[in-house]
């Protein structure tokens, strides 16, 4: 097999906190820590967890948007801890990011056309060939052609939206990152996006990480689910299997507290996990998960729990792991 | 049934953009009692955060056009001077807005922002800050202490979220505007806002408007539903009905495109076509183009708002021919 699209080895980002505008203490937020994770190319890895587990993070160090504490990247052929300047203008040419607050990464003052074209002109594309591209990446996210005129602030949530994803996919990328690319969507507009970013894995064999909290696009979309917890990966493997028979508590726990969807089920006896979300800063030793765990045992408690291979793609950090044959 | 708190009636908006009128929002009459959630669900675009701000008097300004009423507790709130708006805003009604990183200061420290708010009711200071920490505590923010002295760009897109709700909670309005409130939260902090927006629903009788796409959400709290299109209400009624038998063409095929299966079973179904951008009203009816049932008439009338029952209403001309849709 041919090596990973993108690897990563013990990543690791550490935030200090921050006591004043220009002061820190010297705690520290441990947001991704140690995280080990491959994706082939041509796979689409959806990427799930507790808000505040680190999937922004992660998704900002692999864009080299924020510098890695600790670990080691390598992100088609390139290691993001030693790469020349030509090999980085190489990676931002592939990697294109939607972003989970689209609006503050538009500039105000451009229109929706010029904000599509900066990056194709940025890249050496001749601008009356940006120009035709706005228009067809505008169609393909469902947009009516005049909106190209228009400036972010005359635009809606889930307009906005899908200028980032269409001004993503304006420079033919090999990787896309999306935070978060529906959430501001109506459910067939959302549709008609999952539907176009799956047709461009078949078509270019596009790399996709996914991440989002919306549990039935994470299961329809993926071909394999992450999922993250207090800045750890806890579990990874098959969409099929994470989805529907996780191993992980965590995991299984989320799955279990997933909206119902019709509201005849309402009262129907739901398994919320209990506890609060634990913190990033003040960190024990042992799992993570311990404190809201209903599994655990005194073993989980003085170590951290090794990652264990249960099949062939599937790995899960737990001294217990549910649903194993 | 309870008080009516706030009423929309014949509310219509245009923006004035390149080329003429936007009509964002057209004839929107709709309710909202004392503890009573009404969810407003529909096509990205539709003008749900139009109808949103200008209930809070806070549209851009300059370059919109507003014509009907917007009544709260038996006044028409368009009538009221700028005074009048700030007394009531965040204190009567409250808001949850879209996009937390437009309406937080990203220069100061977001349990500060949360005490701004408080103060405003002239509680004292150390009061106040012990009041934002137990708010951050509510709405389980992790490290309370440590998020209330950090700065927006500091939080995760769920924190800043919640720091929106941790605000509104401190106010405790009559009315609450929560537009796409949960879209960052995981699933198990979603229920427990969720809790959270049912309590205020059951202690305080609070009324609710809840703009979102999740049907999750509207399914577990809503009791009615307004489904918008381009601008109109296009069907409203009692949750569970339109749950079990919706009756606009659109509405039939939005239930329909919720992602419930796998890509191995095939697409997602969609709805063709896109939503025009409607410069200039004109008659007809905003969804003919992409109707499978559209008649002739539906492109030269408006579809008027047809009662099917007292309860529950269809902006559609099958209502009157006495047809079903059925995709
Ligand atoms: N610039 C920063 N300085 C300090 N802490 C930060 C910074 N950016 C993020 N963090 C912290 O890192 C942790 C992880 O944040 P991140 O945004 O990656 O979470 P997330 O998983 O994307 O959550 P969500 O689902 O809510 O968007 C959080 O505790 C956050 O407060
Ligand atoms: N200031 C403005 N000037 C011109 N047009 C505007 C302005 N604000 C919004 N619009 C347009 O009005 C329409 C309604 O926008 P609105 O933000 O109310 O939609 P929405 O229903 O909240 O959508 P979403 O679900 O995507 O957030 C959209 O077509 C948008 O482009
Ligand atoms: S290691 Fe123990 S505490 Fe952690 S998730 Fe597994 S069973 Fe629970
Ligand atoms: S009025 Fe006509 S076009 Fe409009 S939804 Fe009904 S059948 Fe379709
Ligand atoms: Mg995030
Ligand atoms: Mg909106």
């Amino acid at each position: 097999m041919s090596a990973p699209m993108i690897e990563m080895k013990d990543v690791q980002k550490y935030f200090r906190v921050s006591k004043g505008l220009f002061k820190t203490s010297a705690e520290q937020v441990k947001a991704v820590d140690h995280i080990t994770l491959s994706v082939e190319e041509g796979e689409i890895v959806g990427l799930v967890g507790e808000s505040g587990s680190g999937k922004t993070t992660l998704a900002r160090v692999l864009l080299s948007l924020t510098k890695m504490t600790g670990g080691e990247a390598v992100i088609d052929g390139v290691n993001l801890g030693k790469a020349s300047h030509r090999d980085m203008d190489k990676l931002h040419r592939e990697i294109a990011v939607v972003f989970q607050d689209p609006a503050s990464n538009l500039n105000p003052r451009e229109t929706v056309e010029s904000s599509i074209m900066r990056p194709m002109i940025i890249h050496g594309v001749p601008r009356s060939k940006a120009k035709e591209k706005a228009k067809e990446v505008l169609e393909m996210v469902k947009m009516d052609l005049k909106y190209l005129d228009s400036f972010p602030h005359q635009l809606s949530g889930g307009q906005l939206q899908r200028i980032a994803i269409a001004r993503a996919l304006a420079l033919s990328p090999k990787i896309m990152i999306l935070d978060e690319p529906t959430s501001a969507l109506d459910v067939s507009v959302q549709a008609q996006i999952l539907n176009l970013l799956l047709d461009l894995q078949e078509q270019m064999h596009l790399t996709y990480i996914i991440i989002t909290h919306d549990l039935n696009v994470i299961k329809y979309i993926s071909d394999k689910i992450a999922v993250m917890y207090l800045g750890q990966l806890v579990e990874f493997g098959p969409a099929d299997v994470v989805g529907n028979h996780p191993s992980h508590p965590y995991t299984k726990g989320l799955m279990d507290a997933a909206p119902i969807l019709d509201p005849r089920d309402r009262g129907k006896e739901k398994e919320i996990m209990k506890g609060d979300p634990g913190s990033l800063i003040d960190l024990k030793s042992g799992c993570r998960f311990y404190a809201r765990c209903r599994y655990a045992t005194d073993e989980c408690k003085d170590k951290d729990p090794d990652n264990v291979i249960l099949a062939p793609g599937h790995q899960v950090a737990c001294v217990h792991p549910l649903n194993i044959e | 049934m309870s008080e009516e708190l706030l009423r929309l009636e014949h509310l219509s908006i245009d923006y004035k953009v390149k080329g003429g009128y936007l009509s964002a929002v057209n004839d929107v009459n709709l309710s909202v009692h004392r503890g009573e959630i009404l969810a407003v669900v529909g096509e990205s675009g539709c003008g749900k955060s139009t109808i949103a701000h200008s209930i809070m008097n806070l549209l851009p300004g300059g370059n919109e056009e507003i014509e009907g009423k917007i009544i709260f507790k038996g006044d028409d709130l368009r009538t009221y001077s700028r005074r009048q708006m700030e007394a009531i805003r965040g204190k009567d009604i409250g808001m949850i807005f879209q996009n937390p990183l437009d309406s937080l200061n990203p220069v100061y420290k977001t349990g500060k922002q949360v005490e701004e708010a408080i103060l405003l009711d002239g509680i004292d200071r150390v009061q106040a800050w012990n009041k934002v920490l137990d708010l951050y505590r509510d709405v389980k923010m992790p490290d309370a202490e440590v998020r209330a002295n950090s700065f927006p760009h500091e939080l995760s897109g769920g924190m800043r979220q919640r720091v929106m709700i941790a605000m509104m909670l401190s106010r405790n309005p009559e009315l609450l505007i929560a537009d796409e409130p949960t879209t960052a939260l995981d699933v198990t902090i979603e229920a427990q806002i969720l809790e959270i927006i049912k309590d205020l629903k059951k202690t305080y009788d609070t009324a609710i408007m809840l703009i979102t796409h999740n049907f999750g959400l509207v399914a577990e709290v809503a009791d009615k539903i307004a489904v918008m299109y381009a601008g109109e209400v296009i069907e409203y009624g009692d949750v569970y009905e339109i749950f079990e038998k919706p009756l606009h063409p659109y509405t039939t095929l939005l239930m329909k495109a919720l992602p419930r299966k796998t890509k191995h079973e095939g697409r997602l179904q969609t709805i063709d076509g896109n939503v025009p951008r409607i410069l200039d009203k004109k008659p007809g009816c905003r969804f003919a183009n992409r109707c499978p049932y559209a008649m002739e008439r539906c492109q030269s009338e408006t579809p008027p708002e047809i009662y099917v029952s007292e309860e529950h209403k269809c902006r559609c001309f099958l209502m009157e021919e006495g047809k079903e849709a059925d995709a």
